[in-house]
């Protein structure tokens, strides 16, 4: 297990890049994937196991899907920290010819990115079919997948989320990204989810709740918790409580900061609320 | 003109469930889904042979198609099967970003597609698929005319990556086509002339022959062609038999906005505009009836045909 002060070296300068990569372009997610930032470094560094060359077909990896395109930001800086592109390649987010689209996409032949996400809740049904394939290939890795918790209100998920627990969906962990908050309010102004814990209960999921999704301790924790009921019969559902905006004092507590990128004096400020660890990506 | 013998009526949707069990044996990648139609798609075959293999999943059409996406990231060939007005509109999203977008090589094979599905209405009988299909960026679309060339189709598409919109019937149809080898994107000459050029798809291809027939009888020479693959079209085929015969009848089971017709009519305008008439759906919906009652009063029969063709020929002396 890597030392956690590393992960927590990361994660400063992943919200860096997330700020600098929106204010770049005025346009982007930045509220959610500040919110992420802990989950991504978690997963990416420590939680799943991946080969370094990236293979569309992933066989004998554990896999990734991000349903919530819009939080792009944070998974482009994630997987350019990582290693499956140049962190220079972080300049080009949103803009014309560029790999790194708005939302991501495997059209462009990014590394790292396995399917189209940004029209919500697709993904969950995506990962779950590549679960059921590596059954077929017998590849005993394991299948992530993110959702917002503002994407729950799409129909699709309920028929995964019921499809999964009748299938015996036994080797994806689901993370729900338990913000709070959508585009025009709190999730609970605009269209409540309601328990959401008795209702993965009740559609027959192992619930587990994660209620400081910002705490890298506390993900690690849970996500071990998690993998040992792998291969029992039921799938996983982490519901993981995050800030949007985590770390940028002005963009917490607020779903202001959803889709709006931070202008030049907002971007002085919040980088100065976040060190340069590991060297910023360089604009030409 | 050559004879062309029904061998046996039989429905297109047998053929694929024919082909999709003689994949199963040879492919161990092909996987299939459906969505609570089993009986319908002639899929049992395939099921009972490699139940493993197989994914139920219940009346939810946008969780099967992101499911038959995620099932090629292993290396899997899906093939989904339910109606054509399930396989198209009602998941277009998921079709656009899961699969086309994100170009999984998944087949979204369709059933009951247009008027012929008959008695059960409007609600079910789409006639705007091929051109919702064909719009979506490296999507192919095939709609096939008989029992024999659903088969092969449904064969060789697994030997195709990338997505297939591939659509048949529900009707018991005159099988006449050879068994040989489907080559997508490829037109079958079924008859020389040089009056007038007659291109067909799907169950409008019999018709043709038909009316093939019955026009040589009185002197009309034409020119029939089959287009079984919509996109990409065989753009040679038919400039080629244009440049001979000056003008075209173009004979379809959709919409003719969006259709094959207005494919072709694309393609002439560029490189060869000639005279066209199209036997299609006028922007309406279909209504409850049987089949062959449905198809006269839409206009989708032998007789129909042949008055397009005169009409067209008719034109062309203009």
């Amino acid at each position: 297990m890597k030392n956690i002060d590393e992960l927590n070296l990361l994660v400063p300068q992943i919200r860096r890049d997330i700020l600098r990569m929106v204010h770049n372009v005025n346009s982007g997610h930045p509220g959610g994937s500040l919110g992420c930032t802990e989950f991504f470094v978690c997963l990416y560094n420590e939680i799943m196991s991946f080969n370094n060359s990236f293979k569309m077909d992933g066989i004998n990896e554990d896999i990734f899907f991000l349903s919530n395109g819009h939080i792009s930001p944070v998974f482009y800086s994630t997987l350019a920290r990582k290693g499956f592109f140049s962190i220079d390649e972080l300049k080009s987010f949103r803009l014309i010819n560029s790999r790194l689209q708005g939302h991501p996409t495997t059209h462009e032949g990014l590394p790292g990115i396995r399917i189209s996400s940004g029209s919500l809740g697709q993904g969950l049904s995506v990962a779950i079919g590549a679960s059921q394939a590596k059954k077929l290939n017998n590849d005993s890795n394991i299948i992530y997948v993110l959702l917002g918790d503002g994407e729950l209100q799409e129909g699709q998920n309920w028929e995964a989320i019921m499809y999964a627990s009748a299938k015996k969906i036994d080797n994806l962990i689901l993370t729900i990204d338990l913000n709070g908050k959508q585009i025009d309010g709190s999730t609970d102004e605009v269209l409540s989810l309601g328990n959401l814990k008795n209702k993965f209960n009740s559609f027959d999921w192992i619930v587990f709740e994660l209620n400081n999704g910002n705490n890298i301790e506390d993900i690690l924790k849970t996500f071990t918790e998690a993998k040992k009921e792998i291969n029992k019969g039921k799938p996983i559902c982490i519901l993981m409580k995050t800030e949007m905006g985590n770390g940028v004092d002005f963009m917490m507590n607020t779903h202001a900061w959803h889709g709006k990128a931070p202008n030049d004096e907002q971007l002085k400020i919040a980088l100065s609320q976040n060190k340069e660890t590991l060297g910023d990506f360089k604009f030409d | 003109m050559k004879k062309f013998i029904n061998t046996g009526s039989k429905d297109t949707r047998s053929g694929f469930g024919s082909g999709l069990a003689e994949l199963g044996r040879k492919n161990k990648n092909v996987v299939a889904l459906c969505a609570d139609l089993v009986g319908s798609l002639k899929m049992d075959e395939f099921i009972s042979e490699n139940p493993d293999r197989f994914f139920q999943v219940g009346i939810a059409e946008a969780n099967m198609m992101g499911i038959a996406a995620g099932l090629t990231i292993g290396g899997k060939i899906p093939y989904t099967g339910t109606f054509a007005n399930f396989s198209t509109g009602r998941v277009y999203d998921q079709i656009r970003q899961s699969i086309a977008y994100s170009n999984k090589n998944v087949k979204i094979c369709a059933s009951h597609a247009g008027l012929t599905l008959g008695e059960d209405g409007a609600t079910h009988q789409i006639l705007e698929d091929i051109g919702l299909m064909k719009m979506l960026p490296g999507m192919v679309v095939i709609n096939t005319c008989d029992y024999n060339q659903t088969k092969a189709a449904t064969i060789a598409i697994a030997d195709y990556s990338g997505p297939v919109y591939l659509r048949f019937g529900r009707p018991v149809v005159p099988n006449f086509t050879d068994k040989k080898k489907f080559e997508i994107g490829k037109g079958v000459l079924l008859n020389n002339g040089y009056d007038v050029t007659l291109i067909a798809t799907g169950h409008l291809v019999w018709e043709s022959i038909q009316a093939t027939i019955e026009l040589e009888k009185i002197g009309i020479k034409v020119e029939l062609i089959n287009i079984h693959t919509i996109k990409p079209l065989d753009e040679s085929i038919i400039i080629n038999s244009v440049k001979k015969t000056k003008c075209l009848v173009t004979a379809e089971e959709h919409n003719f906005l969006g259709g094959l017709g207005e494919s072709i009519a694309r393609t002439l305008s560029k490189f060869y505009p000639v005279p066209q008439e199209f036997i299609s759906t006028k922007d309406t919906f279909g209504e409850s009836g049987k089949p062959s009652e449905l198809m006269i009063k839409y206009g989708l029969d032998k007789e129909s045909i042949i008055k397009s063709i005169k009409k067209v020929i008719s034109r062309k002396q203009q």
